[in-house]
């Protein structure tokens, strides 16, 4: 790939480069600038820096990948016990899109025990093929087992890209496929495209802040993404079925895993905020726990769920069951209200597919402003009581 | 029992931007800490520990001043330490980090359990656990809730999936990610941090490791590349509303009915 040299003699102010550094990497070494272990070679101090004090040199490239004999974008087809969890439809009508731009193939991979009969749903979903690998070993979730079905998939079919749901499966699964094959996979995509040399362009939030990035996997394959659930839309199902099922046999012995499945407890259903039309929710704006109550309110008088950022779950002030974001979940209601939120990327990227955004913060420059489609410049503590009583004056629900 | 703790120096806060003239990134808040999830995989290692006896090692990857999160993980007891440190390996995406780590561990001796943070708050990708465990040919758990108990040579755990815990026996060695809350992680203790105060830590380069091959490791051995950074857009129709607490409620009122959220 390539590395960066430092030419001591053009550097003309080392604090200079020190500070343009936002990894701390750059270091003055009694008069020496030196680049430590923290550089993730973003180049900013080639481009940014005094000319010519820091080069990149590219080494050169070793065997390329054949890109042509990787063919079709697949999706893993995530489910429990043969319920096929809906991102996989999502994912499908992704696929499909990309499929149609570079001329691949659409196939979903189905692995469990006796799900043969619920593989034919997914040809209502753009499906060309479904790859099915039916065996009791592959009963329960066991790392070992469903990584060493999906590789005998993917050597037998040659998927150009791969899609798979953020769900707890699919996001121990798909880095265990990718560590398998030395290659690429990229978390939580928010945007998915596709160039005409197939690779992948996958963008999500990263560097855990405001910041999106693009990443490509350019020299192996097959590409890997996860993408959450809520993210992309689900595509109608078509009422005729198209496409074919194909079975794949893979011996049991090679299904074998260190792992023994003891017992399966289930967890008790509970109204999640995935699941809530209306949300409002409550950021660092809120300034006590008690106030949270007028949130709740709202929620109520709206027929809705209560929600909150990072920092809330994390003082404890609401379950964290409860919490929108990376490091929570994502959501998509009819409806968001955003109370004293300012909107990190974290928490965007989990709310920012809500059909209507209100966001209520008192500080014009609040980032949250630029996703909300209404943005009240405001103090909660005014708007909010005088919005739940006027609702109450109105009478019923809608 | 040999247990392990991966760890990782993260920015203290997440306060990151990006000039949308220049592109240059601002990282304001330049302070650092622990991921506040390998917390919780310390403590999980604390209490193996404290339960069945053996010792609690630590590995991290990154620039000489990630020491510290070693050296606060000393204070919170644990035995050994090592960091892996080298500009070769910087740059690193998920594949060439958890190939480093796994190199590193090898390096370290031999566990029986590895156990890491369900995921970083910077990266909050949650794959290099279940990559080092590929590179290591071993079996791993994710999502772990719950360590019920260890029995002859494996490790009973609870698995949370979406609808339900699978609970499971895993064979040592393996590797769990556990979730927060699991367990509430002791503060680092004062007199362990001042008896540990000058506790050598080893400090693996790529000369140390196995393979050496320059190309597995860093940038070179990155499989993908970030092509550029940029500020989210948003292409949304978009009001702002100015106005006092009353005209805005009244204002956001009329909306939601005109919405049909209310009657």
């Amino acid at each position: 790939m390539g590395k960066l040299i430092v030419h001591q003699d053009k550097v003309t102010d080392i604090a200079a480069m020190v500070a343009l550094c936002p990894f701390k990497a750059l270091e003055d070494n009694g008069g020496k600038l030196e680049i430590n272990a923290g550089c993730k070679l973003c180049k900013l101090c080639v481009k940014k820096g005094q000319p010519g004090a820091v080069e990149f040199v590219e080494e050169e490239a070793g065997p390329q990948v054949d890109k042509s004999l990787w063919k079709g974008i697949t999706v893993y087809v995530d489910h429990v016990e043969g319920e096929i969890h809906p991102v996989t439809l999502e994912l499908l009508g992704k696929a499909r899109e990309l499929a149609d731009k570079i001329g691949h193939p659409v196939q979903a991979l189905f692995l469990g025990s006796s799900i043969e009969d619920k593989a034919k749903e997914l040809l209502h979903y753009g499906a060309d093929s479904v790859y099915v690998v039916d065996s009791p070993e592959l009963m329960d979730f066991k790392i070992e087992s469903y990584t060493a079905a999906f590789e005998a998939y993917i050597n037998k079919v040659k998927p150009s890209a791969i899609l798979v749901g953020a769900t707890p499966v699919g996001r121990q699964l798909a880095p265990r496929i990718a560590a398998r094959f030395k290659t690429g996979l990229t978390a939580d995509c928010t945007i998915l495209d596709i160039h005409d040399n197939t690779d992948l362009v996958q963008i999500r939030p990263a560097f855990g802040g405001n910041i999106m990035a693009e990443i490509l996997t350019t020299n192996t394959r097959p590409q890997l993404a996860t993408v959450r659930y809520k993210i992309m839309n689900a595509p109608e199902r078509s009422a005729e079925a198209r496409g074919e099922i194909v079975k794949l046999e893979v011996p049991a012995a090679k299904l074998q895993s260190k792992i023994e499945v003891l017992g399966i407890i289930k967890k008790e259903k509970v109204k999640t905020i995935e699941s809530a039309e209306v949300l409002v929710v409550a950021g660092r704006g809120i300034k006590k726990m008690e106030d949270l109550e007028m949130i709740r309110q709202l929620a109520d008088a709206l027929g809705g769920d209560v929600a909150c950022t990072r920092p809330l779950a994390e003082a404890g002030w609401m379950d964290a069951t409860h919490q929108i974001g990376l490091s929570g979940r994502t959501v998509r209601p009819k409806l968001i209200i955003t109370c004293g939120v300012s909107g990190a990327i974290q928490f965007v990227a989990g709310m920012n597919n809500s059909e209507q955004v209100v966001a209520i913060n008192s500080d014009p420059e609040a980032a949250i402003f630029k996703v909300a489609n209404y943005a009240l410049v405001g103090d909660i503590y005014e708007i909010i009581p005088e919005l739940i009583e006027k609702i109450k004056q109105g009478g019923a629900l809608a | 029992m040999e247990i392990l703790v991966c760890i990782k120096q993260v920015p203290g806060s997440n306060k990151v931007e990006v000039d949308p003239v220049t592109g240059v990134l601002k990282r304001n808040g330049a302070d650092s800490k622990m991921n506040p999830y390998d917390l919780y995989a310390l403590e999980c290692g604390m209490k193996l520990k404290e339960q069945y006896g053996g010792r609690v090692s630590v590995i991290t990857m990154g620039p000489p001043p990630a020491t510290a999160v070693i050296r606060e993980a000393f204070a919170m007891g644990a035995d050994e330490g090592a960091l892996l440190s080298d500009r070769a390996f910087g740059g690193a995406d998920v594949l060439a980090t958890s190939y480093t780590l796994a190199q590193g561990i090898k390096k370290m001796g031999k566990f029986d359990v590895i156990i890491c943070g369900l995921q970083t708050t910077d990266g909050d990708t949650a794959q290099v656990g279940p990559e080092v465990s590929e590179s290591l040919n071993i079996p791993c758990v994710c999502n772990v809730a719950k360590i019920d108990k260890v029995e002859d040579g494996a490790i009973y755990v609870d698995m949370e999936m979406a609808h339900e815990f699978e609970q499971v026996k895993v064979q040592f060695p393996c590797l769990i990610t556990v979730k927060k809350d699991i367990l509430q992680p002791r503060l680092p203790s004062y007199k362990l941090q001042k008896a540990t105060d000058n506790k050598e830590i080893s400090v693996y380069s790529l000369k140390d490791m196995d393979d050496q091959d320059k190309k597995h490791y860093g940038l070179s051995g990155s499989a993908t590349q970030v092509q550029r950074i940029f500020p989210p857009v948003s292409d949304k129709e978009q009001e702002t509303w100015q106005g006092s607490g009353a005209e805005l409620a009244d204002k956001l009122h009329g909306k939601l009915k005109q919405l049909k959220f209310i009657s």
